[in-house]
């Protein structure tokens, strides 16, 4: 029972759907994971976006990794208070992210968009351009860098 | 009895709160069902993907509200969107007119985000816990929707004559259709008064005020007067443009009902 990954690691583990790159629990959206003394399991997943078509996937493989591992999954939930907000996205996500050509967040803890700070994840410059509020995925923007002329995908402030 | 008169008798006793959360959960979804249609006929790929991800929040905003409004008469998302007749719905006009062209488009999400806005916002103080955090987590997407909408709509009334001129055929056709959404009624008034949903006159004040301002900047004047105000969408009265639209969308569910892949 000891040598058995934690349920909250399996879940947390699990990669993005839409950014295999990184993980459930990089991307802060893993609300809790409680474990009964039955071996029972409630998850609760918090979306980034309402109508995230990730979401649905995202709880499908919360609910196959910890079958898999023996645990008996009573519930894969939603939970919107508190909203998921890109300050949600730990240090760890916001490395693989920018590893990846995905420019993560510029402010943290501010829903007041701002176009300062967003760096072009080829050359490291912070001279961008927005191009337009939408992009692959509901959480994504589009950007341009005016130093390397490349256009990348942000995650939105 | 067969399962859509069932429907019929479910959706007219709905519980009060279900009731509302119904209209404004048709609202988003026929809303969504519209913007979708610029997919593979949007005038540049930036807006394709733009229009596309705005449907996107619509629809996930319409699951969370229909799953909400049918949970207590165990009826699910899919059964209210795909079973019910055009009667049946509880949408407000405004969303279910045809797209029209671009500056239409543009204009009605304007009208249509704006409010949504307004309303999200007032409606995240609700005394309904589950309504609330919806609403808290809508409000930023809509924020979203606005500020696309209000870029286009700044381009086209102050760009070209053509543009402007379209954009303005698109107000003055919107605008009556706009008052339906502040119609107050006695299911909003009781609700409204144990501080469970929003008082439409409270928004209306606010998202006047926001319009107005934006259409100024825009050169579209100031908004179109008249004393025609159709409504009659939140008690299942439309236009006949949502018949088509529900024939379209729910074909396949007909068609194959129950089925699964």
């Amino acid at each position: 029972m000891n040598t058995r990954i934690s349920a909250r690691q399996l879940v947390c583990d699990l990669p993005d759907p839409e950014m295999p790159w990184v993980t459930l629990g990089d991307l802060g959206i893993v609300r809790s994971v409680e474990c009964g003394t039955d071996g029972s399991v409630r998850v609760e997943l918090t979306p980034t976006y309402l109508g995230c078509p990730a979401i649905d996937a995202m709880r499908a493989d919360a609910a196959t990794v910890l079958t898999e591992a023996g645990y008996r999954v009573e519930s894969v939930g939603l939970r919107l208070d508190p909203p998921w907000t890109p300050a949600s996205i730990n240090e760890e996500g916001r490395r693989k992210l920018a590893e990846a050509g995905v420019a993560p967040p510029a402010h943290i803890g501010s829903r007041v968009p701002v176009s300062l700070g967003v760096r072009c994840p080829q050359c490291g410059s912070i001279e961008t351009a927005l191009l337009s509020r939408f992009g692959a995925s509901p959480c994504q923007e589009l950007r341009r860098c005016t130093s390397c002329a490349e256009p990348f995908p942000a995650v939105r402030s | 009895m067969s399962s859509a008169r069932a429907l019929t008798a479910l959706t007219r006793t709905l519980k009060p709160l279900d009731a509302y959360a119904l209209g404004l959960g048709d609202d988003a979804l026929i809303a969504s069902h519209r913007l979708s249609e610029w997919l593979t006929r949007a005038p540049d790929l930036e807006e394709e993907v733009a229009l596309a991800n705005v449907a996107l929040d619509q629809l996930g905003q319409a699951r969370l509200l229909l799953g909400y409004a049918g949970r207590s008469s165990g009826l699910s998302e899919d059964e209210l969107a795909y079973q019910r007749t055009d009667r049946e719905y509880r949408n407000c006009l405004l969303v279910e007119l045809p797209n029209g062209d671009f500056a239409h488009t543009v204009l009605r999400l304007l009208l249509f985000s704006a409010y949504q806005r307004q309303l999200y916002a007032a409606l995240s103080e609700s005394t309904d816990s589950e309504l609330a955090a919806f609403a808290k987590k809508a409000c930023v997407e809509v924020d979203y929707h606005y500020e696309y909408a209000a870029g286009w709509t700044l381009r086209l009334g102050d760009g070209t004559e053509e543009s402007h001129d379209r954009a303005v055929a698109a107000l003055t056709e919107l605008w009556p259709y706009t008052a339906e959404l502040f119609a107050g009624d006695e299911l909003v008034t009781t609700l409204a008064a144990e501080g469970l949903v929003p008082d439409p006159e409270r928004i209306q004040g606010s998202w006047m005020e926001q319009v107005t301002s934006l259409l100024a900047e825009a050169t579209l004047g100031t908004a179109p007067s008249g004393d025609w105000r159709p409504n009659g969408g939140r008690y299942g009265m439309h236009t006949e443009a949502l018949s088509y639209l529900l024939a379209e969308m729910q074909s396949v569910h007909r068609a194959h009902p129950g089925a699964t892949w």
